[in-house]
């Protein structure tokens, strides 16, 4: 069993990060959010409501937990996990710095988004265990919005593929260290402006984010596939919820903003605190996210489906030829 | 990795995919089916995995598990129009029954031929870019034509849902 044992402390550290993940994000999406509502959010418990979420976890974990009647019981029971796993899973190939990784995949990219998505299907299973016509409804968009984004997500990447020409995280955030003409970081976001806005709009409907919640639109579906759930169960999914952002952000910081890299900066000034810098830049991502859901209103389904099949998927194919040419012109020997 | 630790990942692995395939034919639940085929899908992904494959796990998880497995359960759901439908008799078909015993009879022969004859693996497995440079220089023309039937079948879906709205 040799091969099995090194691999348990990363998985735990995974589940570790996952955790204290979802405790964060929680208060600074109450607190964001509040602000950005002239509101104060959670201030009662401990110095600037701090200990609030903690609070609320041991609340979670003891309240009891109730199985409605009716519910087809073994998938009731199966739906947490099945969205849980996938969310653990894509921590795997994640680079928080040049040697702090669970696994170096050479495939990398494909394995996160592989991964994530296997999250609709623990959702569609969520809603109809639940027996509820709401979680139904909420299980279905939500799966419908998943499937149809996954395609110009993936769409999205591609150039950055295509210029890099590795699938492997660490050698695309390896690509954009240094700068340009002294000045201009080599970081993607500058060299691949189309790519950045069709995979943050992808992104946010990935993740079921306004402006694009309509799964657990609260006014019309109470709170989607996660009705019938109480307790740690209803835990597990919100805890998968906000470490899907996490993965998600800390990609776009990856695909877009190099990684755990800092312009200007010497590596080896970087190296001790690399996965700090990571973690720094993806929690900024995270913000942005919040700041973008404090803002918009939600957009019907409709307009939802329209965008993403009649608008980004041609799109991101358009801008995948033009990069495609712009790459082979530039380099007739092989990839710049 | 050792033997042991890719032996036993192999039983876990294989059990998983034929109790799946098991669990799905007798299910008499739709839904519960398509759920028992999702687990087969991911535990051949696991078996591609044992062999090195990672690039094909890889698409096995995230085209056959992430996209096909949704798109069943759509189309199980929209066209369900009450909950208790979801849950079939058992039909028992004779041509079914036929074609499976013929199936499976080229199967086992196709095995047969082989006999124990095992196939040799690389040292190192080879990597995703040496099979994008196959897939489009060696097999090209395959490559192309099974692009093709799906956007056939893919025009032809369009085509079919349309003539039902007239």
């Amino acid at each position: 069993m040799s091969a099995v044992l090194p691999a348990i402390p990363p998985v735990l550290a995974a589940i570790g990060l996952m955790l204290a993940n979802g405790v964060v994000l929680i208060y600074m999406l109450r607190k964001v959010l509040g602000h950005l509502h002239l509101r104060l959010g959670p201030t009662h418990v401990g110095p600037k409501g701090l200990v609030q979420t903690t609070a609320d976890v041991l609340k979670l974990l003891s309240k009891e937990d109730v199985t409605p009647n009716g519910v087809d019981r073994w998938m009731y029971v199966l739906a947490p996990v099945v969205v849980f796993v996938p969310s653990l899973m894509a921590y795997a190939a994640l680079p928080f710095s040049e040697t702090l990784r669970i696994t170096r995949l050479e495939t990398g990219l494909l394995y996160t988004f592989a991964v994530l998505s296997l999250v609709p299907l623990g959702v569609i299973m969520a809603g109809w265990a639940s027996a509820n016509k709401y979680a139904l409804i909420g299980a279905l968009r939500a799966a419908a919005q998943q499937v149809a984004y996954e395609v110009p997500l993936l769409l999205s990447v591609l150039p950055v593929v295509m210029i890099v020409g590795s699938l492997d995280l660490a050698e695309i955030v390896a690509f954009q260290t240094g700068v340009w003409a002294g000045v201009v970081p080599r970081w993607f976001v500058l060299l691949l402006v189309p790519s950045f806005v069709l995979f943050m709009i992808s992104a946010l409907c990935e993740l079921n984010q306004t402006p694009f919640d309509m799964s657990e639109a609260e006014s019309e579906l109470v709170a989607g596939f996660a009705t019938e759930y109480s307790s740690m169960r209803f835990g597990l999914i919100f805890l998968s919820e906000f470490s899907n952002s996490f993965v998600i952000s800390a990609l776009a910081v990856v695909l877009f903003f190099g990684g755990w890299t800092l312009p200007f900066v010497p590596d080896a000034v970087i190296a001790p605190v690399a996965p700090l810098v990571f973690v720094a830049k993806t929690y900024v991502g995270i913000f942005i996210f919040m700041w973008i859901r404090g803002t918009l209103p939600r957009v019907r389904i409709d307009q939802l489906m329209n965008l993403g099949w009649k608008w980004l998927i041609p799109i991101a194919l358009a801008w995948i030829m033009i990069v495609g040419v712009v790459v082979k012109l530039a380099a007739p020997g092989g990839v710049a | 990795m050792s033997e042991t630790v890719n032996g036993v990942t192999f039983i876990i692995l294989a059990f998983a995919s034929i109790i799946g395939a098991i669990g799905m034919l007798t299910t008499r639940n739709i839904v519960h089916a398509s759920f028992w085929l999702l687990e087969v899908m991911v535990a051949v992904g696991g078996l591609y995995l044992l062999l090195s494959a990672e690039f094909l796990a890889v698409v096995q998880i995230l085209v056959y598990a992430g996209a096909v497995s949704v798109l069943l359960l759509f189309v199980i759901m929209l066209t369900l129009r009450r909950r208790e439908d979801s849950v079939r008799p058992v039909e028992i078909s004779i041509g079914g029954g036929v074609l499976a015993a013929v199936f499976g009879t080229v199967i086992y022969v196709a095995i047969a031929q082989y006999g124990d004859r095992v196939a040799e693996m690389p040292d190192v497995a080879p990597g995703v870019a040496e099979l994008g440079e196959l897939l489009f220089t060696r097999w090209a023309l395959p490559f192309e034509v099974a692009s093709l039937v799906l956007l056939v079948a893919l025009v032809g879906a369009v085509w079919w849902s349309k003539e039902e709205d007239r």
